[in-house]
C-alpha cells in the first residue's frame, strides 16, 4: 500500500509530542502523582521461599501511630493473573507462599515511616516446606506441587509439535550437530520503580493510576478480583518510566492499592522500592536448550529438533506463551522444512519469569545462531554467506503455518556484512579481537489477543474541534518507544496537520478505545492501521463539505500544511479549520473512529496461536570484540545492526529503538545475571542497581545503525515493528566473536570473564552446559508442513479441547 | 500535616530555607528527611526521579551550588543556604535549556524517567568544560544508568548543547537521526 511515495510526516523525526515536556521534568509518572488525604501503602513480603501461612499477627502493627487499615489475603481472595490459563496469583497470599517477595499483607498509613514501620512489624508464621531453585530440581521433586495446576508434578506446561515427517529430514542431512545451550535469567530493570495510585469517589467508582504497559488487562483484572463492575473502574496508565515487559502484568499492588482505597475512602499510592522490583520480576527466563540440526554440506537445514527448558520461577505469568515462543520463530529466518518443538516449563520457587523484550525469543535466536556458526565452521562456509543461501522467502508460509510479508532479512545481512569490513576481518583479525553474526525476526503483534474474543485488538477515537485541532484517543501507552508521536504522526499524515494541531490522550480506560497495551511490538502495527482509517474516514467527512462549498472534486482535494486544497491548482482551498467548520455545518460534530483486527493466521492446530502476526521485522548484526585470554574479559568495540522495519515512521525513534536494544542485548550477553542464593530460602544475590550490573556510559560501544525499509503490506504506510527485534542478533554475534577472537566457545549467556577462562582452559575449549534431562512427553501433535500439501491442520492427536478456538489459548 | 507527636525526637520537623532554582523556600521536614523527598513531597518539585534511593543509579542527580549530588543520599538539612538546582529550574525566561531542546530532538529522553538527571549532569559538565570530548562526556555521565537509549543518542545531545551554548550553528536532524 505505501510504495516509495513521498510523506509529509512518516519518515521524518519530529519532535516527540511529549519531547520537551519529559526535558523539563514536566511529564507526571504514577509516582510524581499526589492527591489530598493520599495514604501511603506498603507490602508485607514472605521471607521464606515456599511455605503455609499457619498464622498472621498484625496487633503491632496495628498500633503503629497513623495506620488506617491492613489487608491479608482473605479481603482479595480472588485468583487473577494475565493469562486465562494461569490465573494463580493472589493479591495477598491466601495460605501458601511460593517465594521470597511473594506478598502477604498490605498497610495503608498517613505517610510511608509509618506504612513502613507497620509492615515490618506483622509478624508471620510458617510451616515450611521444600523448595525448589532450578527446573532440574523441580522435575526431581515432584511434591509438594507449587501450584495444583498445569502438568503432573511440578510441571507448569508441555508443548509438543512436529512440522512434517523429522526422520526423513535428518536422513536427508549429510551431517547432523546437537548442542546444548543455556541462557540465563535476567531483568528489565527499568528506571521507573513501579508505582500505583488509586481514588474512590464518593459514589463507589474507582480510578486506578498506574505504571502498567497494559491498562486494559489490569481493568478486568481489577474488575475481577474487586468484584466490581468493570464499568465502575477507570485505568488510567502513568507514562512508564521504562517497560520492557515488566509492567505488563497486573500487579499485586496495584489491586491492593484499590481495595485500600475502598477500605479507607482515601487515595491510597505505593510505590515499590527496587528491591521489590527485582522481586516482581516477570523478566527473562532462564532456559536450557537442545538443539539438533541437520544440514546439508551447502548449510541448508533439513531438519530441526528443538528442545527447551524453561525455568518459570513461582507463578504462570506470560509462561505458557514464553513456552511457545521458545519454539515458534526458528522458522521465519531461514529454510527449516522439517521442525520438531518440544518446550517444557517448570515451576520453581522464585520470582514469575514473564515477557521481556524479546519474550521467549532471545534464547532460543541465541541457540540457533551460535549453532549455525558452528556449522560454518565445520562445513568451510562463510556464516554470512551460509545465511544468505538459506533464506526464508518473502511472501511464503513457514513448515509451522506462519505467514511472511516481506522479508529483508538479505539486505540486511548485506549492509552490515559492507559496512562492518566483514570479508576483511572474519578469521583474519589479530588473537583477542574477533567479529561475529548473527540474525532474527520478531512479531509486529501477536495474532490473537491473550484472552479467546472476536473484537478489535485497537480501537482510535478521533475528534475535531472547530479551531481545526484535533484530539485522537487510544487506549496504547507510551513507554517511551514513542507511541503516542507515532499516532500523532499517522493522523498528521492523513491530514496534512503538524504535531503541535493534535493531542493525544492515551490509555485511559474511560476516555479511549481499547488497545491491549505496549506489549510484543504490537503498537505500531496495530495502532497505526487504526489511526489510518480514522483519519480516513475524518478525511472524506473534510473533503465532501470543502468540495460541495468550493466546487473542487473530492479526487482532487489535497491536505497538507494545515490546509485542504485542489491539487491542480493548490491556491484554490480552504484552511484546515474553516474545512473543519464546513463539515461540522454539514454532518454535526466530527468524531471518527478507526480499529484492526489481525488477519487470521494459517495455522489451524493446537497452539497455533502463538507465532502468528501481520508482520515479521529482520534484523543482522555484526558484533566487534576485544577479548583477553589472561582476564577472560570481553569489550564490545563496536556494532553494526541493520534492521527490516518495512517503513520507518519517525527515524530518530525507530534508531533508538535500535540502540536501546543493542544496549540491552550487550548487558545480557555479557553482564546480567538474576541470580539467587538456593541456601537462603532463594533470596536474591544482589537485587541493587549497582550489583545487578548493567552497562553504563562507560561500556557503551558505538552502533552503526542500518535501517532497511522493505514496506509491507500489512503494517501502516509499510511498517513493521522496532522495539524488540533488534536486541535479538546481538547476543549471539557476541558469542560468535568471541569464537572468531579466542577459538573458545561460550554456550552460555551470560558470558562472564570466568567463563571464558573456564573454556579456554578446558579441552574441548568450550565452557556450557552438556546434559538435557529425559522428560517423558504427551503425545505429539503432528502437523503436515505446506510443502507436503498440509491443510494447517494436525493430522492426529488434536484433542475435543483443541483446535483454533477456545478461550484458554495464549 | 501536623508534627508527628510520637516520642521520637528526632522526627520533629525542623524549618530550613532552601535556595532552590533561584528562589528562597521556606519548609518544614522531619530532619532525616533527604534532599530528594523534601523536593517532591514538600515544595512539589517531581521533575526529579527516584530509581534506588540508594545513590546507585543517578536519577536523583540536581545540582548544589552548580555540582552534581544525589539528592537521594543528601539530607535536605544540609544544603540549608547552598544553591539547589532542579530539571525545574533549567530553562530560563528565554525558553529550554539547549541541553533541553537537543535532548527533545535527538531523543535522548525515550521514557524521559533518567533524563533530568542526565540533563543536571550534563550542566555541571557544560558549565565547566565549554567544548567537551567524548570520553569526558562519558566519565562525567558514568553514574547515571539509562534503560532505554544506549547512552548515544545522550552523548550527541550534549554535543549538540555544548555546539549551541558556544554559538555555533546545529543544522536539522538528518536523515539517519543525527545532528
Amino acid at each position: 500500500m505505501a510504495g516509495k511515495r513521498a510523506f509529509q510526516q512518516i519518515g521524518r523525526s519530529p519532535r516527540k509530542v511529549d519531547g520537551l515536556a519529559k526535558c523539563a521534568g514536566a511529564t507526571k509518572f504514577a509516582d510524581d502523582l499526589v492527591l489530598p488525604r493520599m495514604l501511603i501503602a506498603r507490602l508485607h513480603r514472605s521471607s521464606l521461599a515456599h511455605g503455609r501461612i499457619v498464622s498472621i499477627d498484625v496487633s503491632a502493627a496495628e498500633k503503629v501511630p497513623g495506620v488506617k487499615a491492613i489487608l491479608l489475603g482473605r479481603d482479595l481472595p480472588t485468583p487473577f493473573g494475565i493469562l486465562p490459563v494461569s490465573e494463580d496469583e493472589h493479591a495477598l497470599a491466601l495460605d501458601r507462599v511460593r517465594f521470597v517477595g511473594d506478598p502477604v499483607a498490605a498497610v495503608a498509613a498517613i505517610d510511608e515511616d509509618a506504612a513502613c514501620e507497620a509492615a515490618n512489624a506483622i509478624r508471620v508464621e510458617y510451616e515450611p516446606l521444600p523448595a525448589v531453585y532450578g527446573p532440574e530440581e523441580a522435575l526431581a521433586m515432584p511434591e509438594p506441587r507449587i501450584h495444583d495446576y498445569g502438568e503432573e508434578g511440578n510441571i507448569h506446561k508441555k508443548v509438543a509439535l512436529e512440522f512434517g515427517d523429522l526422520e526423513a529430514g535428518f536422513q536427508e542431512a549429510e551431517e547432523t550437530f546437537e548442542d546444548t545451550f543455556f541462557f540465563g535469567g535476567n531483568t528489565h530493570l527499568p528506571m521507573e520503580q513501579h508505582a500505583a495510585l488509586a481514588a474512590v469517589e464518593l459514589d463507589g467508582r474507582v480510578t486506578i493510576w498506574s505504571s502498567t504497559q497494559t491498562p486494559h488487562y489490569l481493568h478486568r483484572a481489577a474488575a475481577k478480583v474487586l468484584g466490581l463492575p468493570a464499568s465502575r473502574i477507570r485505568v488510567i496508565a502513568c507514562p512508564n518510566g521504562g517497560g520492557f515487559g515488566g509492567k505488563s502484568d497486573p500487579f499485586n499492588h496495584e489491586i491492593v492499592v484499590a481495595k485500600l482505597a475502598l477500605a479507607t475512602g482515601r487515595p491510597v499510592k505505593i510505590t515499590l522500592t527496587r528491591e521489590e522490583v527485582f522481586y516482581c520480576h516477570r523478566g527473562r527466563h532462564p532456559v536450557l536448550m537442545r538443539v539438533r540440526t541437520g544440514v546439508r554440506k551447502d548449510g541448508s537445514i533439513t531438519a530441526m529438533h528443538f528442545k527447551s527448558l524453561l525455568d518459570g520461577g513461582a507463578y504462570g505469568s506470560y509462561g505458557v506463551a514464553s513456552t511457545y515462543y521458545t519454539g515458534a520463530l526458528q522458522t521465519v529466518t531461514y529454510r527449516v522444512p522439517r521442525y520438531k518443538f518440544d518446550g517444557v516449563r517448570c515451576f520453581t520457587n522464585k520470582p514469575p519469569c514473564g515477557p521481556k523484550r524479546g519474550h521467549g525469543t532471545p534464547q532460543p535466536r541465541f541457540a540457533l545462531e551460535v549453532q549455525l556458526d558452528k556449522i560454518a565452521e565445520r562445513l568451510h562456509l562463510d556464516p554470512a554467506e551460509m545465511r544468505l543461501a538459506t533464506l526464508q522467502p518473502g511472501n511464503s508460509l513457514t513448515a509451522n503455518f506462519l505467514r511472511i510479508g516481506s522479508m529483508g532479512l538479505g539486505e540486511c545481512i548485506r549492509r552490515v556484512v559492507e559496512g562492518s569490513g566483514w570479508k576483511e576481518k572474519f578469521r583474519k583479525l589479530p588473537r583477542g579481537r574477533g567479529v561475529g553474526i548473527a540474525c532474527s525476526s520478531y512479531i509486529c503483534g501477536a495474532g490473537l489477543p491473550i484472552y479467546w474474543n472476536a473484537m478489535p485488538q485497537t480501537g482510535v477515537l478521533l475528534k475535531i474541534d472547530r479551531g481545526g485541532g484535533v484530539c485522537v484517543f487510544c487506549g496504547e501507552t507510551e513507554i517511551g518507544q514513542g507511541s503516542d508521536t507515532v499516532l500523532a504522526q499517522c493522523i498528521a499524515e492523513i491530514l496534512g496537520l503538524d504535531l503541535l494541531d493534535i493531542r493525544v490522550v492515551a490509555g485511559d480506560t474511560d476516555l479511549t478505545p481499547v488497545d491491549l497495551g505496549s506489549y510484543s511490538s504490537r503498537v505500531t502495527l496495530m495502532m497505526g492501521n487504526a489511526a489510518i482509517q480514522a483519519a480516513g474516514r475524518a478525511k472524506d467527512l473534510l473533503a465532501n463539505a470543502v468540495s460541495e462549498k468550493t466546487g473542487i472534486p473530492v479526487s482532487r482535494l489535497l491536505f497538507a500544511g494545515g490546509r485542504v486544497f485542489d491539487g491542480e491548482d493548490p491556491s484554490k482551498g480552504v484552511s484546515f479549520p474553516e474545512a473543519a467548520v464546513l463539515a461540522e455545518a454539514k454532518c454535526g460534530t466530527i468524531a471518527t473512529t478507526g480499529s484492526y483486527t489481525p488477519p487470521p493466521s494459517a495455522g489451524r492446530y493446537r497452539g497455533a496461536g502463538v507465532g502468528p502476526s501481520p508482520a515479521y521485522s529482520y534484523s543482522a548484526a555484526v558484533v566487534e570484540v576485544e577479548a583477553s585470554e589472561e582476564t577472560g574479559i570481553v569489550v564490545p568495540r563496536k556494532v553494526w545492526i541493520a534492521h527490516d522495519i518495512g517503513q520507518a515512521i519517525h527515524r530518530t525513534m525507530a534508531i533508538g529503538q535500535v540502540e536501546g536494544s543493542v544496549y540491552m542485548a550487550l548487558g545480557e550477553a555479557l553482564m546480567e545475571d538474576m541470580a539467587y542464593r538456593g541456601s537462603r530460602f532463594g533470596v536474591h544475590k544482589f537485587p541493587s542497581m549497582l550489583e545487578y550490573k548493567s552497562p553504563t556510559t562507560m561500556e557503551m560501544p558505538d552502533v552503526e545503525t542500518y535501517l532497511v525499509e522493505d514496506p509491507d503490506p500489512a503494517g501502516p504506510f509499510g511498517a513493521k515493528e522496532v522495539g524488540q527485534g533488534p536486541l535479538l542478533p546481538v547476543i549471539p554475534a557476541v558469542a560468535n566473536a568471541i569464537h572468531d577472537a579466542l577459538r573458545v566457545r561460550i554456550d552460555e549467556v551470560p558470558i562472564t570473564p570466568a567463563k571464558v577462562l573456564k573454556a579456554l582452559s578446558a579441552k574441548d575449549r568450550r565452557f556450557g552446559p552438556t546434559s538435557f534431562p529425559d522428560i517423558p512427553m504427551p503425545p505429539v501433535t503432528r502437523v503436515a508442513t505446506p510443502a507436503e500439501g498440509g491443510t494447517g491442520r494436525a493430522l492426529e492427536h488434536e484433542t475435543a479441547a483443541g483446535g483454533v478456538r477456545g478461550g484458554s489459548r495464549p | 500535616m501536623s508534627p508527628v507527636s510520637r516520642k521520637k525526637p528526632s522526627r520533629r520537623k525542623v524549618h530550613v530555607e532552601l535556595r532552590v532554582n533561584g528562589e528562597a523556600q521556606e519548609v518544614a521536614f522531619p530532619p532525616h528527611k533527604t534532599l530528594l523527598e523534601v523536593l517532591r513531597e514538600e515544595l512539589g518539585l517531581t521533575g526529579t526521579k527516584h530509581g534506588c534511593e540508594l545513590g546507585e543509579c543517578g536519577t536523583c542527580t540536581v545540582l548544589i551550588d552548580g555540582e552534581p549530588i544525589l539528592s537521594c543520599l543528601a539530607l535536605a538539612l544540609e544544603c540549608e543556604g547552598r544553591e539547589v538546582t532542579t530539571v525545574e529550574g533549567l530553562a530560563g525566561p528565554d525558553g529550554p535549556h539547549p541541553l533541553q531542546t537537543a535532548f527533545a530532538d535527538l531523543n535522548a529522553a525515550q521514557c524521559g524517567y533518567c533524563t533530568p538527571g542526565f540533563l543536571c549532569a550534563a550542566k555541571a559538565l557544560l558549565d565547566r568544560r565549554k567544548k567537551p570530548t567524548r570520553g569526558e562526556i562519558r566519565e562525567a555521565l558514568s553514574g547515571n544508568l539509562c534503560r532505554c537509549t544506549g547512552y548515544l543518542k545522550i552523548f550527541e545531545a550534549v554535543e549538540r548543547a555544548s555546539a549551541i551554548l558556544r554559538g555555533e550553528e546545529v543544522g536539522p536532524i538528518d536523515g539517519n537521526g543525527r545532528p
